[in-house]
């Protein structure tokens, strides 16, 4: 008996999931906000700043698809999301997309749609400028302080087996922890995500007596993902990470857009919509780059502006540069 | 008659010797009565110091108090070690208070806040007249004037959604309403369980030790993101009243075991007495049983009232920000990251804790002392 109640209960849950799953475009518009799940608060990719809103990386996503929508960035609800609890909401429809700095693996692509990869990260290590040591490959011997729980420690057992070095994990339970041990001298080397160094490093005093090392040694790659079942809403979502992507490509930011839209490049006027009903046929208006540029920005614009070189974080675009300049972000192209 | 050896007046009283008056007197008799007792209190001292002296020096002395930026608060720039830093709690402020209600709506919950200190206050001080009048607005017609006032919607006030409150304002409605709603709750729930009727008992008993049995948490959790599969679309009703619904049950719980406690102890005396009386089982219970039993149990009321003050932390991992959330949010901006900005808003925070939970627990103290006149000897 029991067991049939819990199959009937999954079944009602599944069909009226489904029921809300068939159509979120047309939810989103209805309700006029898109609901975004992001993290609770992640240095350049989605804090709060000093006004209260919702700032960084992973936040100016979630504003690309509000404007490619309603031609309104503001007219976005975020939902802020732990790390062990951010698939849930997804998954019961009180999100319509997730843009919290997940890796794309196979396993939960299995359950979700990973629409692309926004931000290219990987393992990297930080250590004291006094150690003289100028890459990762001379840590043999070293003690290094790592977050436990996390993939963190398997690639690092992982890249020191392989390269036939000795090593000394210090693991602790929080990333701040783990960066206090670090700062009080407990280990030689730091190791989480090379984007995360970059905000951890914020917090040392004297942060200028640290470096972080070139070696990355994992793939973390990065991306918002949207329920299953939807083939419109993923394709819309995947297109805006497209779009950004064609627009930093094709040199449209948001102080050339003017310009741009006189331009007579056939691939520009395709994708600003002059030529061509690209944009209707993903379920959006004509115009839908040209909302998201000039809102939002380009790819290059946004990463510049959260975590890039001229942001406090200041990290180099390094594989996040566009194929065009020796990195692989690459979208494939409006036509 | 009179003996020349007798005196014919009493001596002037002398001055008692320095040691047993005034501060020497309570020095040597409460701090140095003994060696032992000397070496504790100098022990102690040595403590407390060691304790204090680095919180006000980090607090006071090497603060930074002024600033727009996390340069400010480096040691770099300042070129002295750097303390407390106070601009990142001053930038931050109205969303420690308000979360992210509107900026030009916040007066609203000011004004809530007001209201609710204005009736409270006469509540608590017992030579204020009108009791009955007063304990019916606080308690009866202004959390209704609360929702109305800050969720809006009604008067041309703008909706403000509840996903945009946040820090000390959800920290003091989730308490709030818990408290109030537990009470009652609690208090039906005890009586249940004592019921003489098997089906009241064992639904009594039932609910009480679910409640009791599953984590906070997880209730949370439930609330939030599990109940929407069960309910139908339109269903679907408000994400914090979700929460509160299963904080003021979750509460309740708790709350009737601590008053069946207070009910245990009443000898079976005044039951008996009571039903001498005449009186039914509703009047032997308000006029009797109740007031006794509550009474003995103020201690272990005030002390689940604090622990729900505090709990009201976990609503984080529903997405919802109190006071601990928006700071671990505030903690999460580049602009502010420095090497003492976790410690600062730490400091911060624990201090209105502290500052909440001890007004508490004082006027807790007062009530009881108050009110237990028969035990006083």
């Amino acid at each position: 008996m029991k067991r049939v109640i819990g199959v009937v209960s999954l079944a009602v849950a599944a069909g009226l999931s489904g029921l809300a799953e068939a159509q979120v475009l047309k939810s989103v518009r209805d309700r006029g906000a898109l609901h975004c799940g992001v993290s609770q608060g992640l240095p350049g990719f989605s804090n709060p700043d000093d006004k209260g809103n919702w700032t960084g990386f992973d936040v100016d996503f979630c504003r690309a698809i509000a404007a490619a929508i309603f031609n309104d960035p503001t007219k976005v609800k975020f939902t802020p999301l732990s790390a062990g609890d951010r698939f849930e909401p997804l998954r019961s429809g009180q999100i319509d997309v997730l843009s919290r700095n997940t890796t794309w693996t196979s396993s939960r692509d299995a359950l979700f749609n990973f629409v692309g990869v926004t931000y290219y990260d990987g393992q990297g290590f930080m250590v004291r400028k006094a150690l003289k040591v100028n890459s990762a490959l001379e840590l043999n011997g070293a003690s290094v302080c790592a977050q436990t729980g996390t993939t963190t420690e398997l690639n690092l057992a992982d890249y020191f087996r392989a390269n036939n070095m000795k090593y000394e994990v210090v693991a602790f339970g929080t990333a701040d922890e783990t960066i206090k041990a670090y700062e009080s001298g407990r280990c030689d080397a730091f190791t989480t995500d090379v984007s995360q160094l970059f905000a951890e490093k914020l917090k040392l005093s004297n942060a200028s007596d640290h470096v972080i090392l070139p070696e990355v040694i994992s793939k973390e790659p990065l991306g918002p993902l949207v329920r299953h079942g939807d083939d419109q809403w993923f394709d819309l979502v995947k297109w805006v990470h497209f779009a950004m992507l064609n627009a930093e490509e094709l040199g449209v930011s948001s102080k050339t857009l003017d310009e741009a839209l006189k331009a007579k490049q056939p691939e520009i006027r395709r994708m600003l919509g002059l030529e061509g009903s690209h944009g209707e046929q993903l379920g959006m208006t004509r115009d839908w780059v040209v909302r998201i540029v000039r809102h939002v920005g380009n790819y290059g614009e946004v990463f510049e502006r959260n975590v890039g070189t001229s942001s406090k974080l200041g990290i180099s675009r390094g594989l996040n540069r566009l194929w065009t300049k020796g990195g692989i972000q690459y979208a494939p192209p409006i036509r | 008659m009179s003996a020349a050896f007798v005196r014919q007046q009493l001596i002037d009283p002398k001055t008692p010797p320095l040691l047993s008056v005034g501060i020497p007197a309570w020095l040597r008799e409460k701090l140095f009565s003994s060696i032992f007792n000397a070496v504790v209190t100098l022990l102690s001292v040595v403590v407390l110091v060691a304790l204090i002296w680095p919180a006000v020096k980090f607090m006071l002395i090497d603060a930074v108090w002024q600033g727009t930026s996390r340069t400010d608060c480096l040691a770099e720039t300042v070129g002295r070690p750097v303390g407390a830093c106070w601009p990142f709690i001053a930038a931050k402020f109205g969303q420690f208070m308000y979360g992210f209600y509107p900026g030009d709506q916040v007066w609203r919950v000011n004004l809530t806040y007001a209201i609710g200190v204005a009736l409270l206050v006469p509540l608590m001080i017992p030579r204020v007249p009108y009791k009955g009048v007063n304990a019916l607005l606080f308690f009866g017609v202004f959390p209704f004037f609360a929702f109305f006032l800050l969720v809006g919607d009604v008067f041309s006030l703008p909706h403000v959604e509840t996903r945009m409150w946040g820090g000390l304002l959800i920290t003091l409605v989730i308490s709030f309403v818990g408290v109030i709603g537990s009470l009652p709750i609690g208090i039906v729930l005890a009586l249940g369980r004592r019921s003489s009727l098997p089906l009241v008992r064992w639904f009594c008993i039932l609910f009480i030790e679910i409640w009791r049995g599953v984590p906070l948490i997880t209730v949370l959790f439930f609330a939030t993101y599990m109940l929407p599969f069960f309910l139908p679309e339109n269903w679907a009703f408000d994400p914090l009243a979700r929460v509160l619904l299963g904080v003021v049950l979750f509460a309740g719980a708790y709350m009737a075991e601590v008053v069946r406690g207070g009910l245990q102890a009443i000898p079976r005396g005044q039951y008996e007495a009571a039903m001498a009386l005449g009186l039914g089982y509703w009047r032997m219970m308000t006029f009797v049983i109740l007031p006794q039993a509550l009474k003995l149990v103020i201690p272990s009321m005030v002390n689940s009232f604090i622990a729900l003050f505090k709990d009201t932390t976990l609503v984080l991992v529903v997405a919802i920000f109190d006071l601990l959330g928006q700071l671990r949010a505030a903690f999460a901006d580049p602009n502010w990251a420095t090497p003492v900005t976790l410690l600062t808003g730490f400091a911060f925070a624990g201090l209105i804790y502290f500052a909440i939970s001890f007004a508490i627990s004082r006027y807790a103290l007062y009530v009881e002392r108050r009110l237990s006149t028969d035990l006083v000897r």
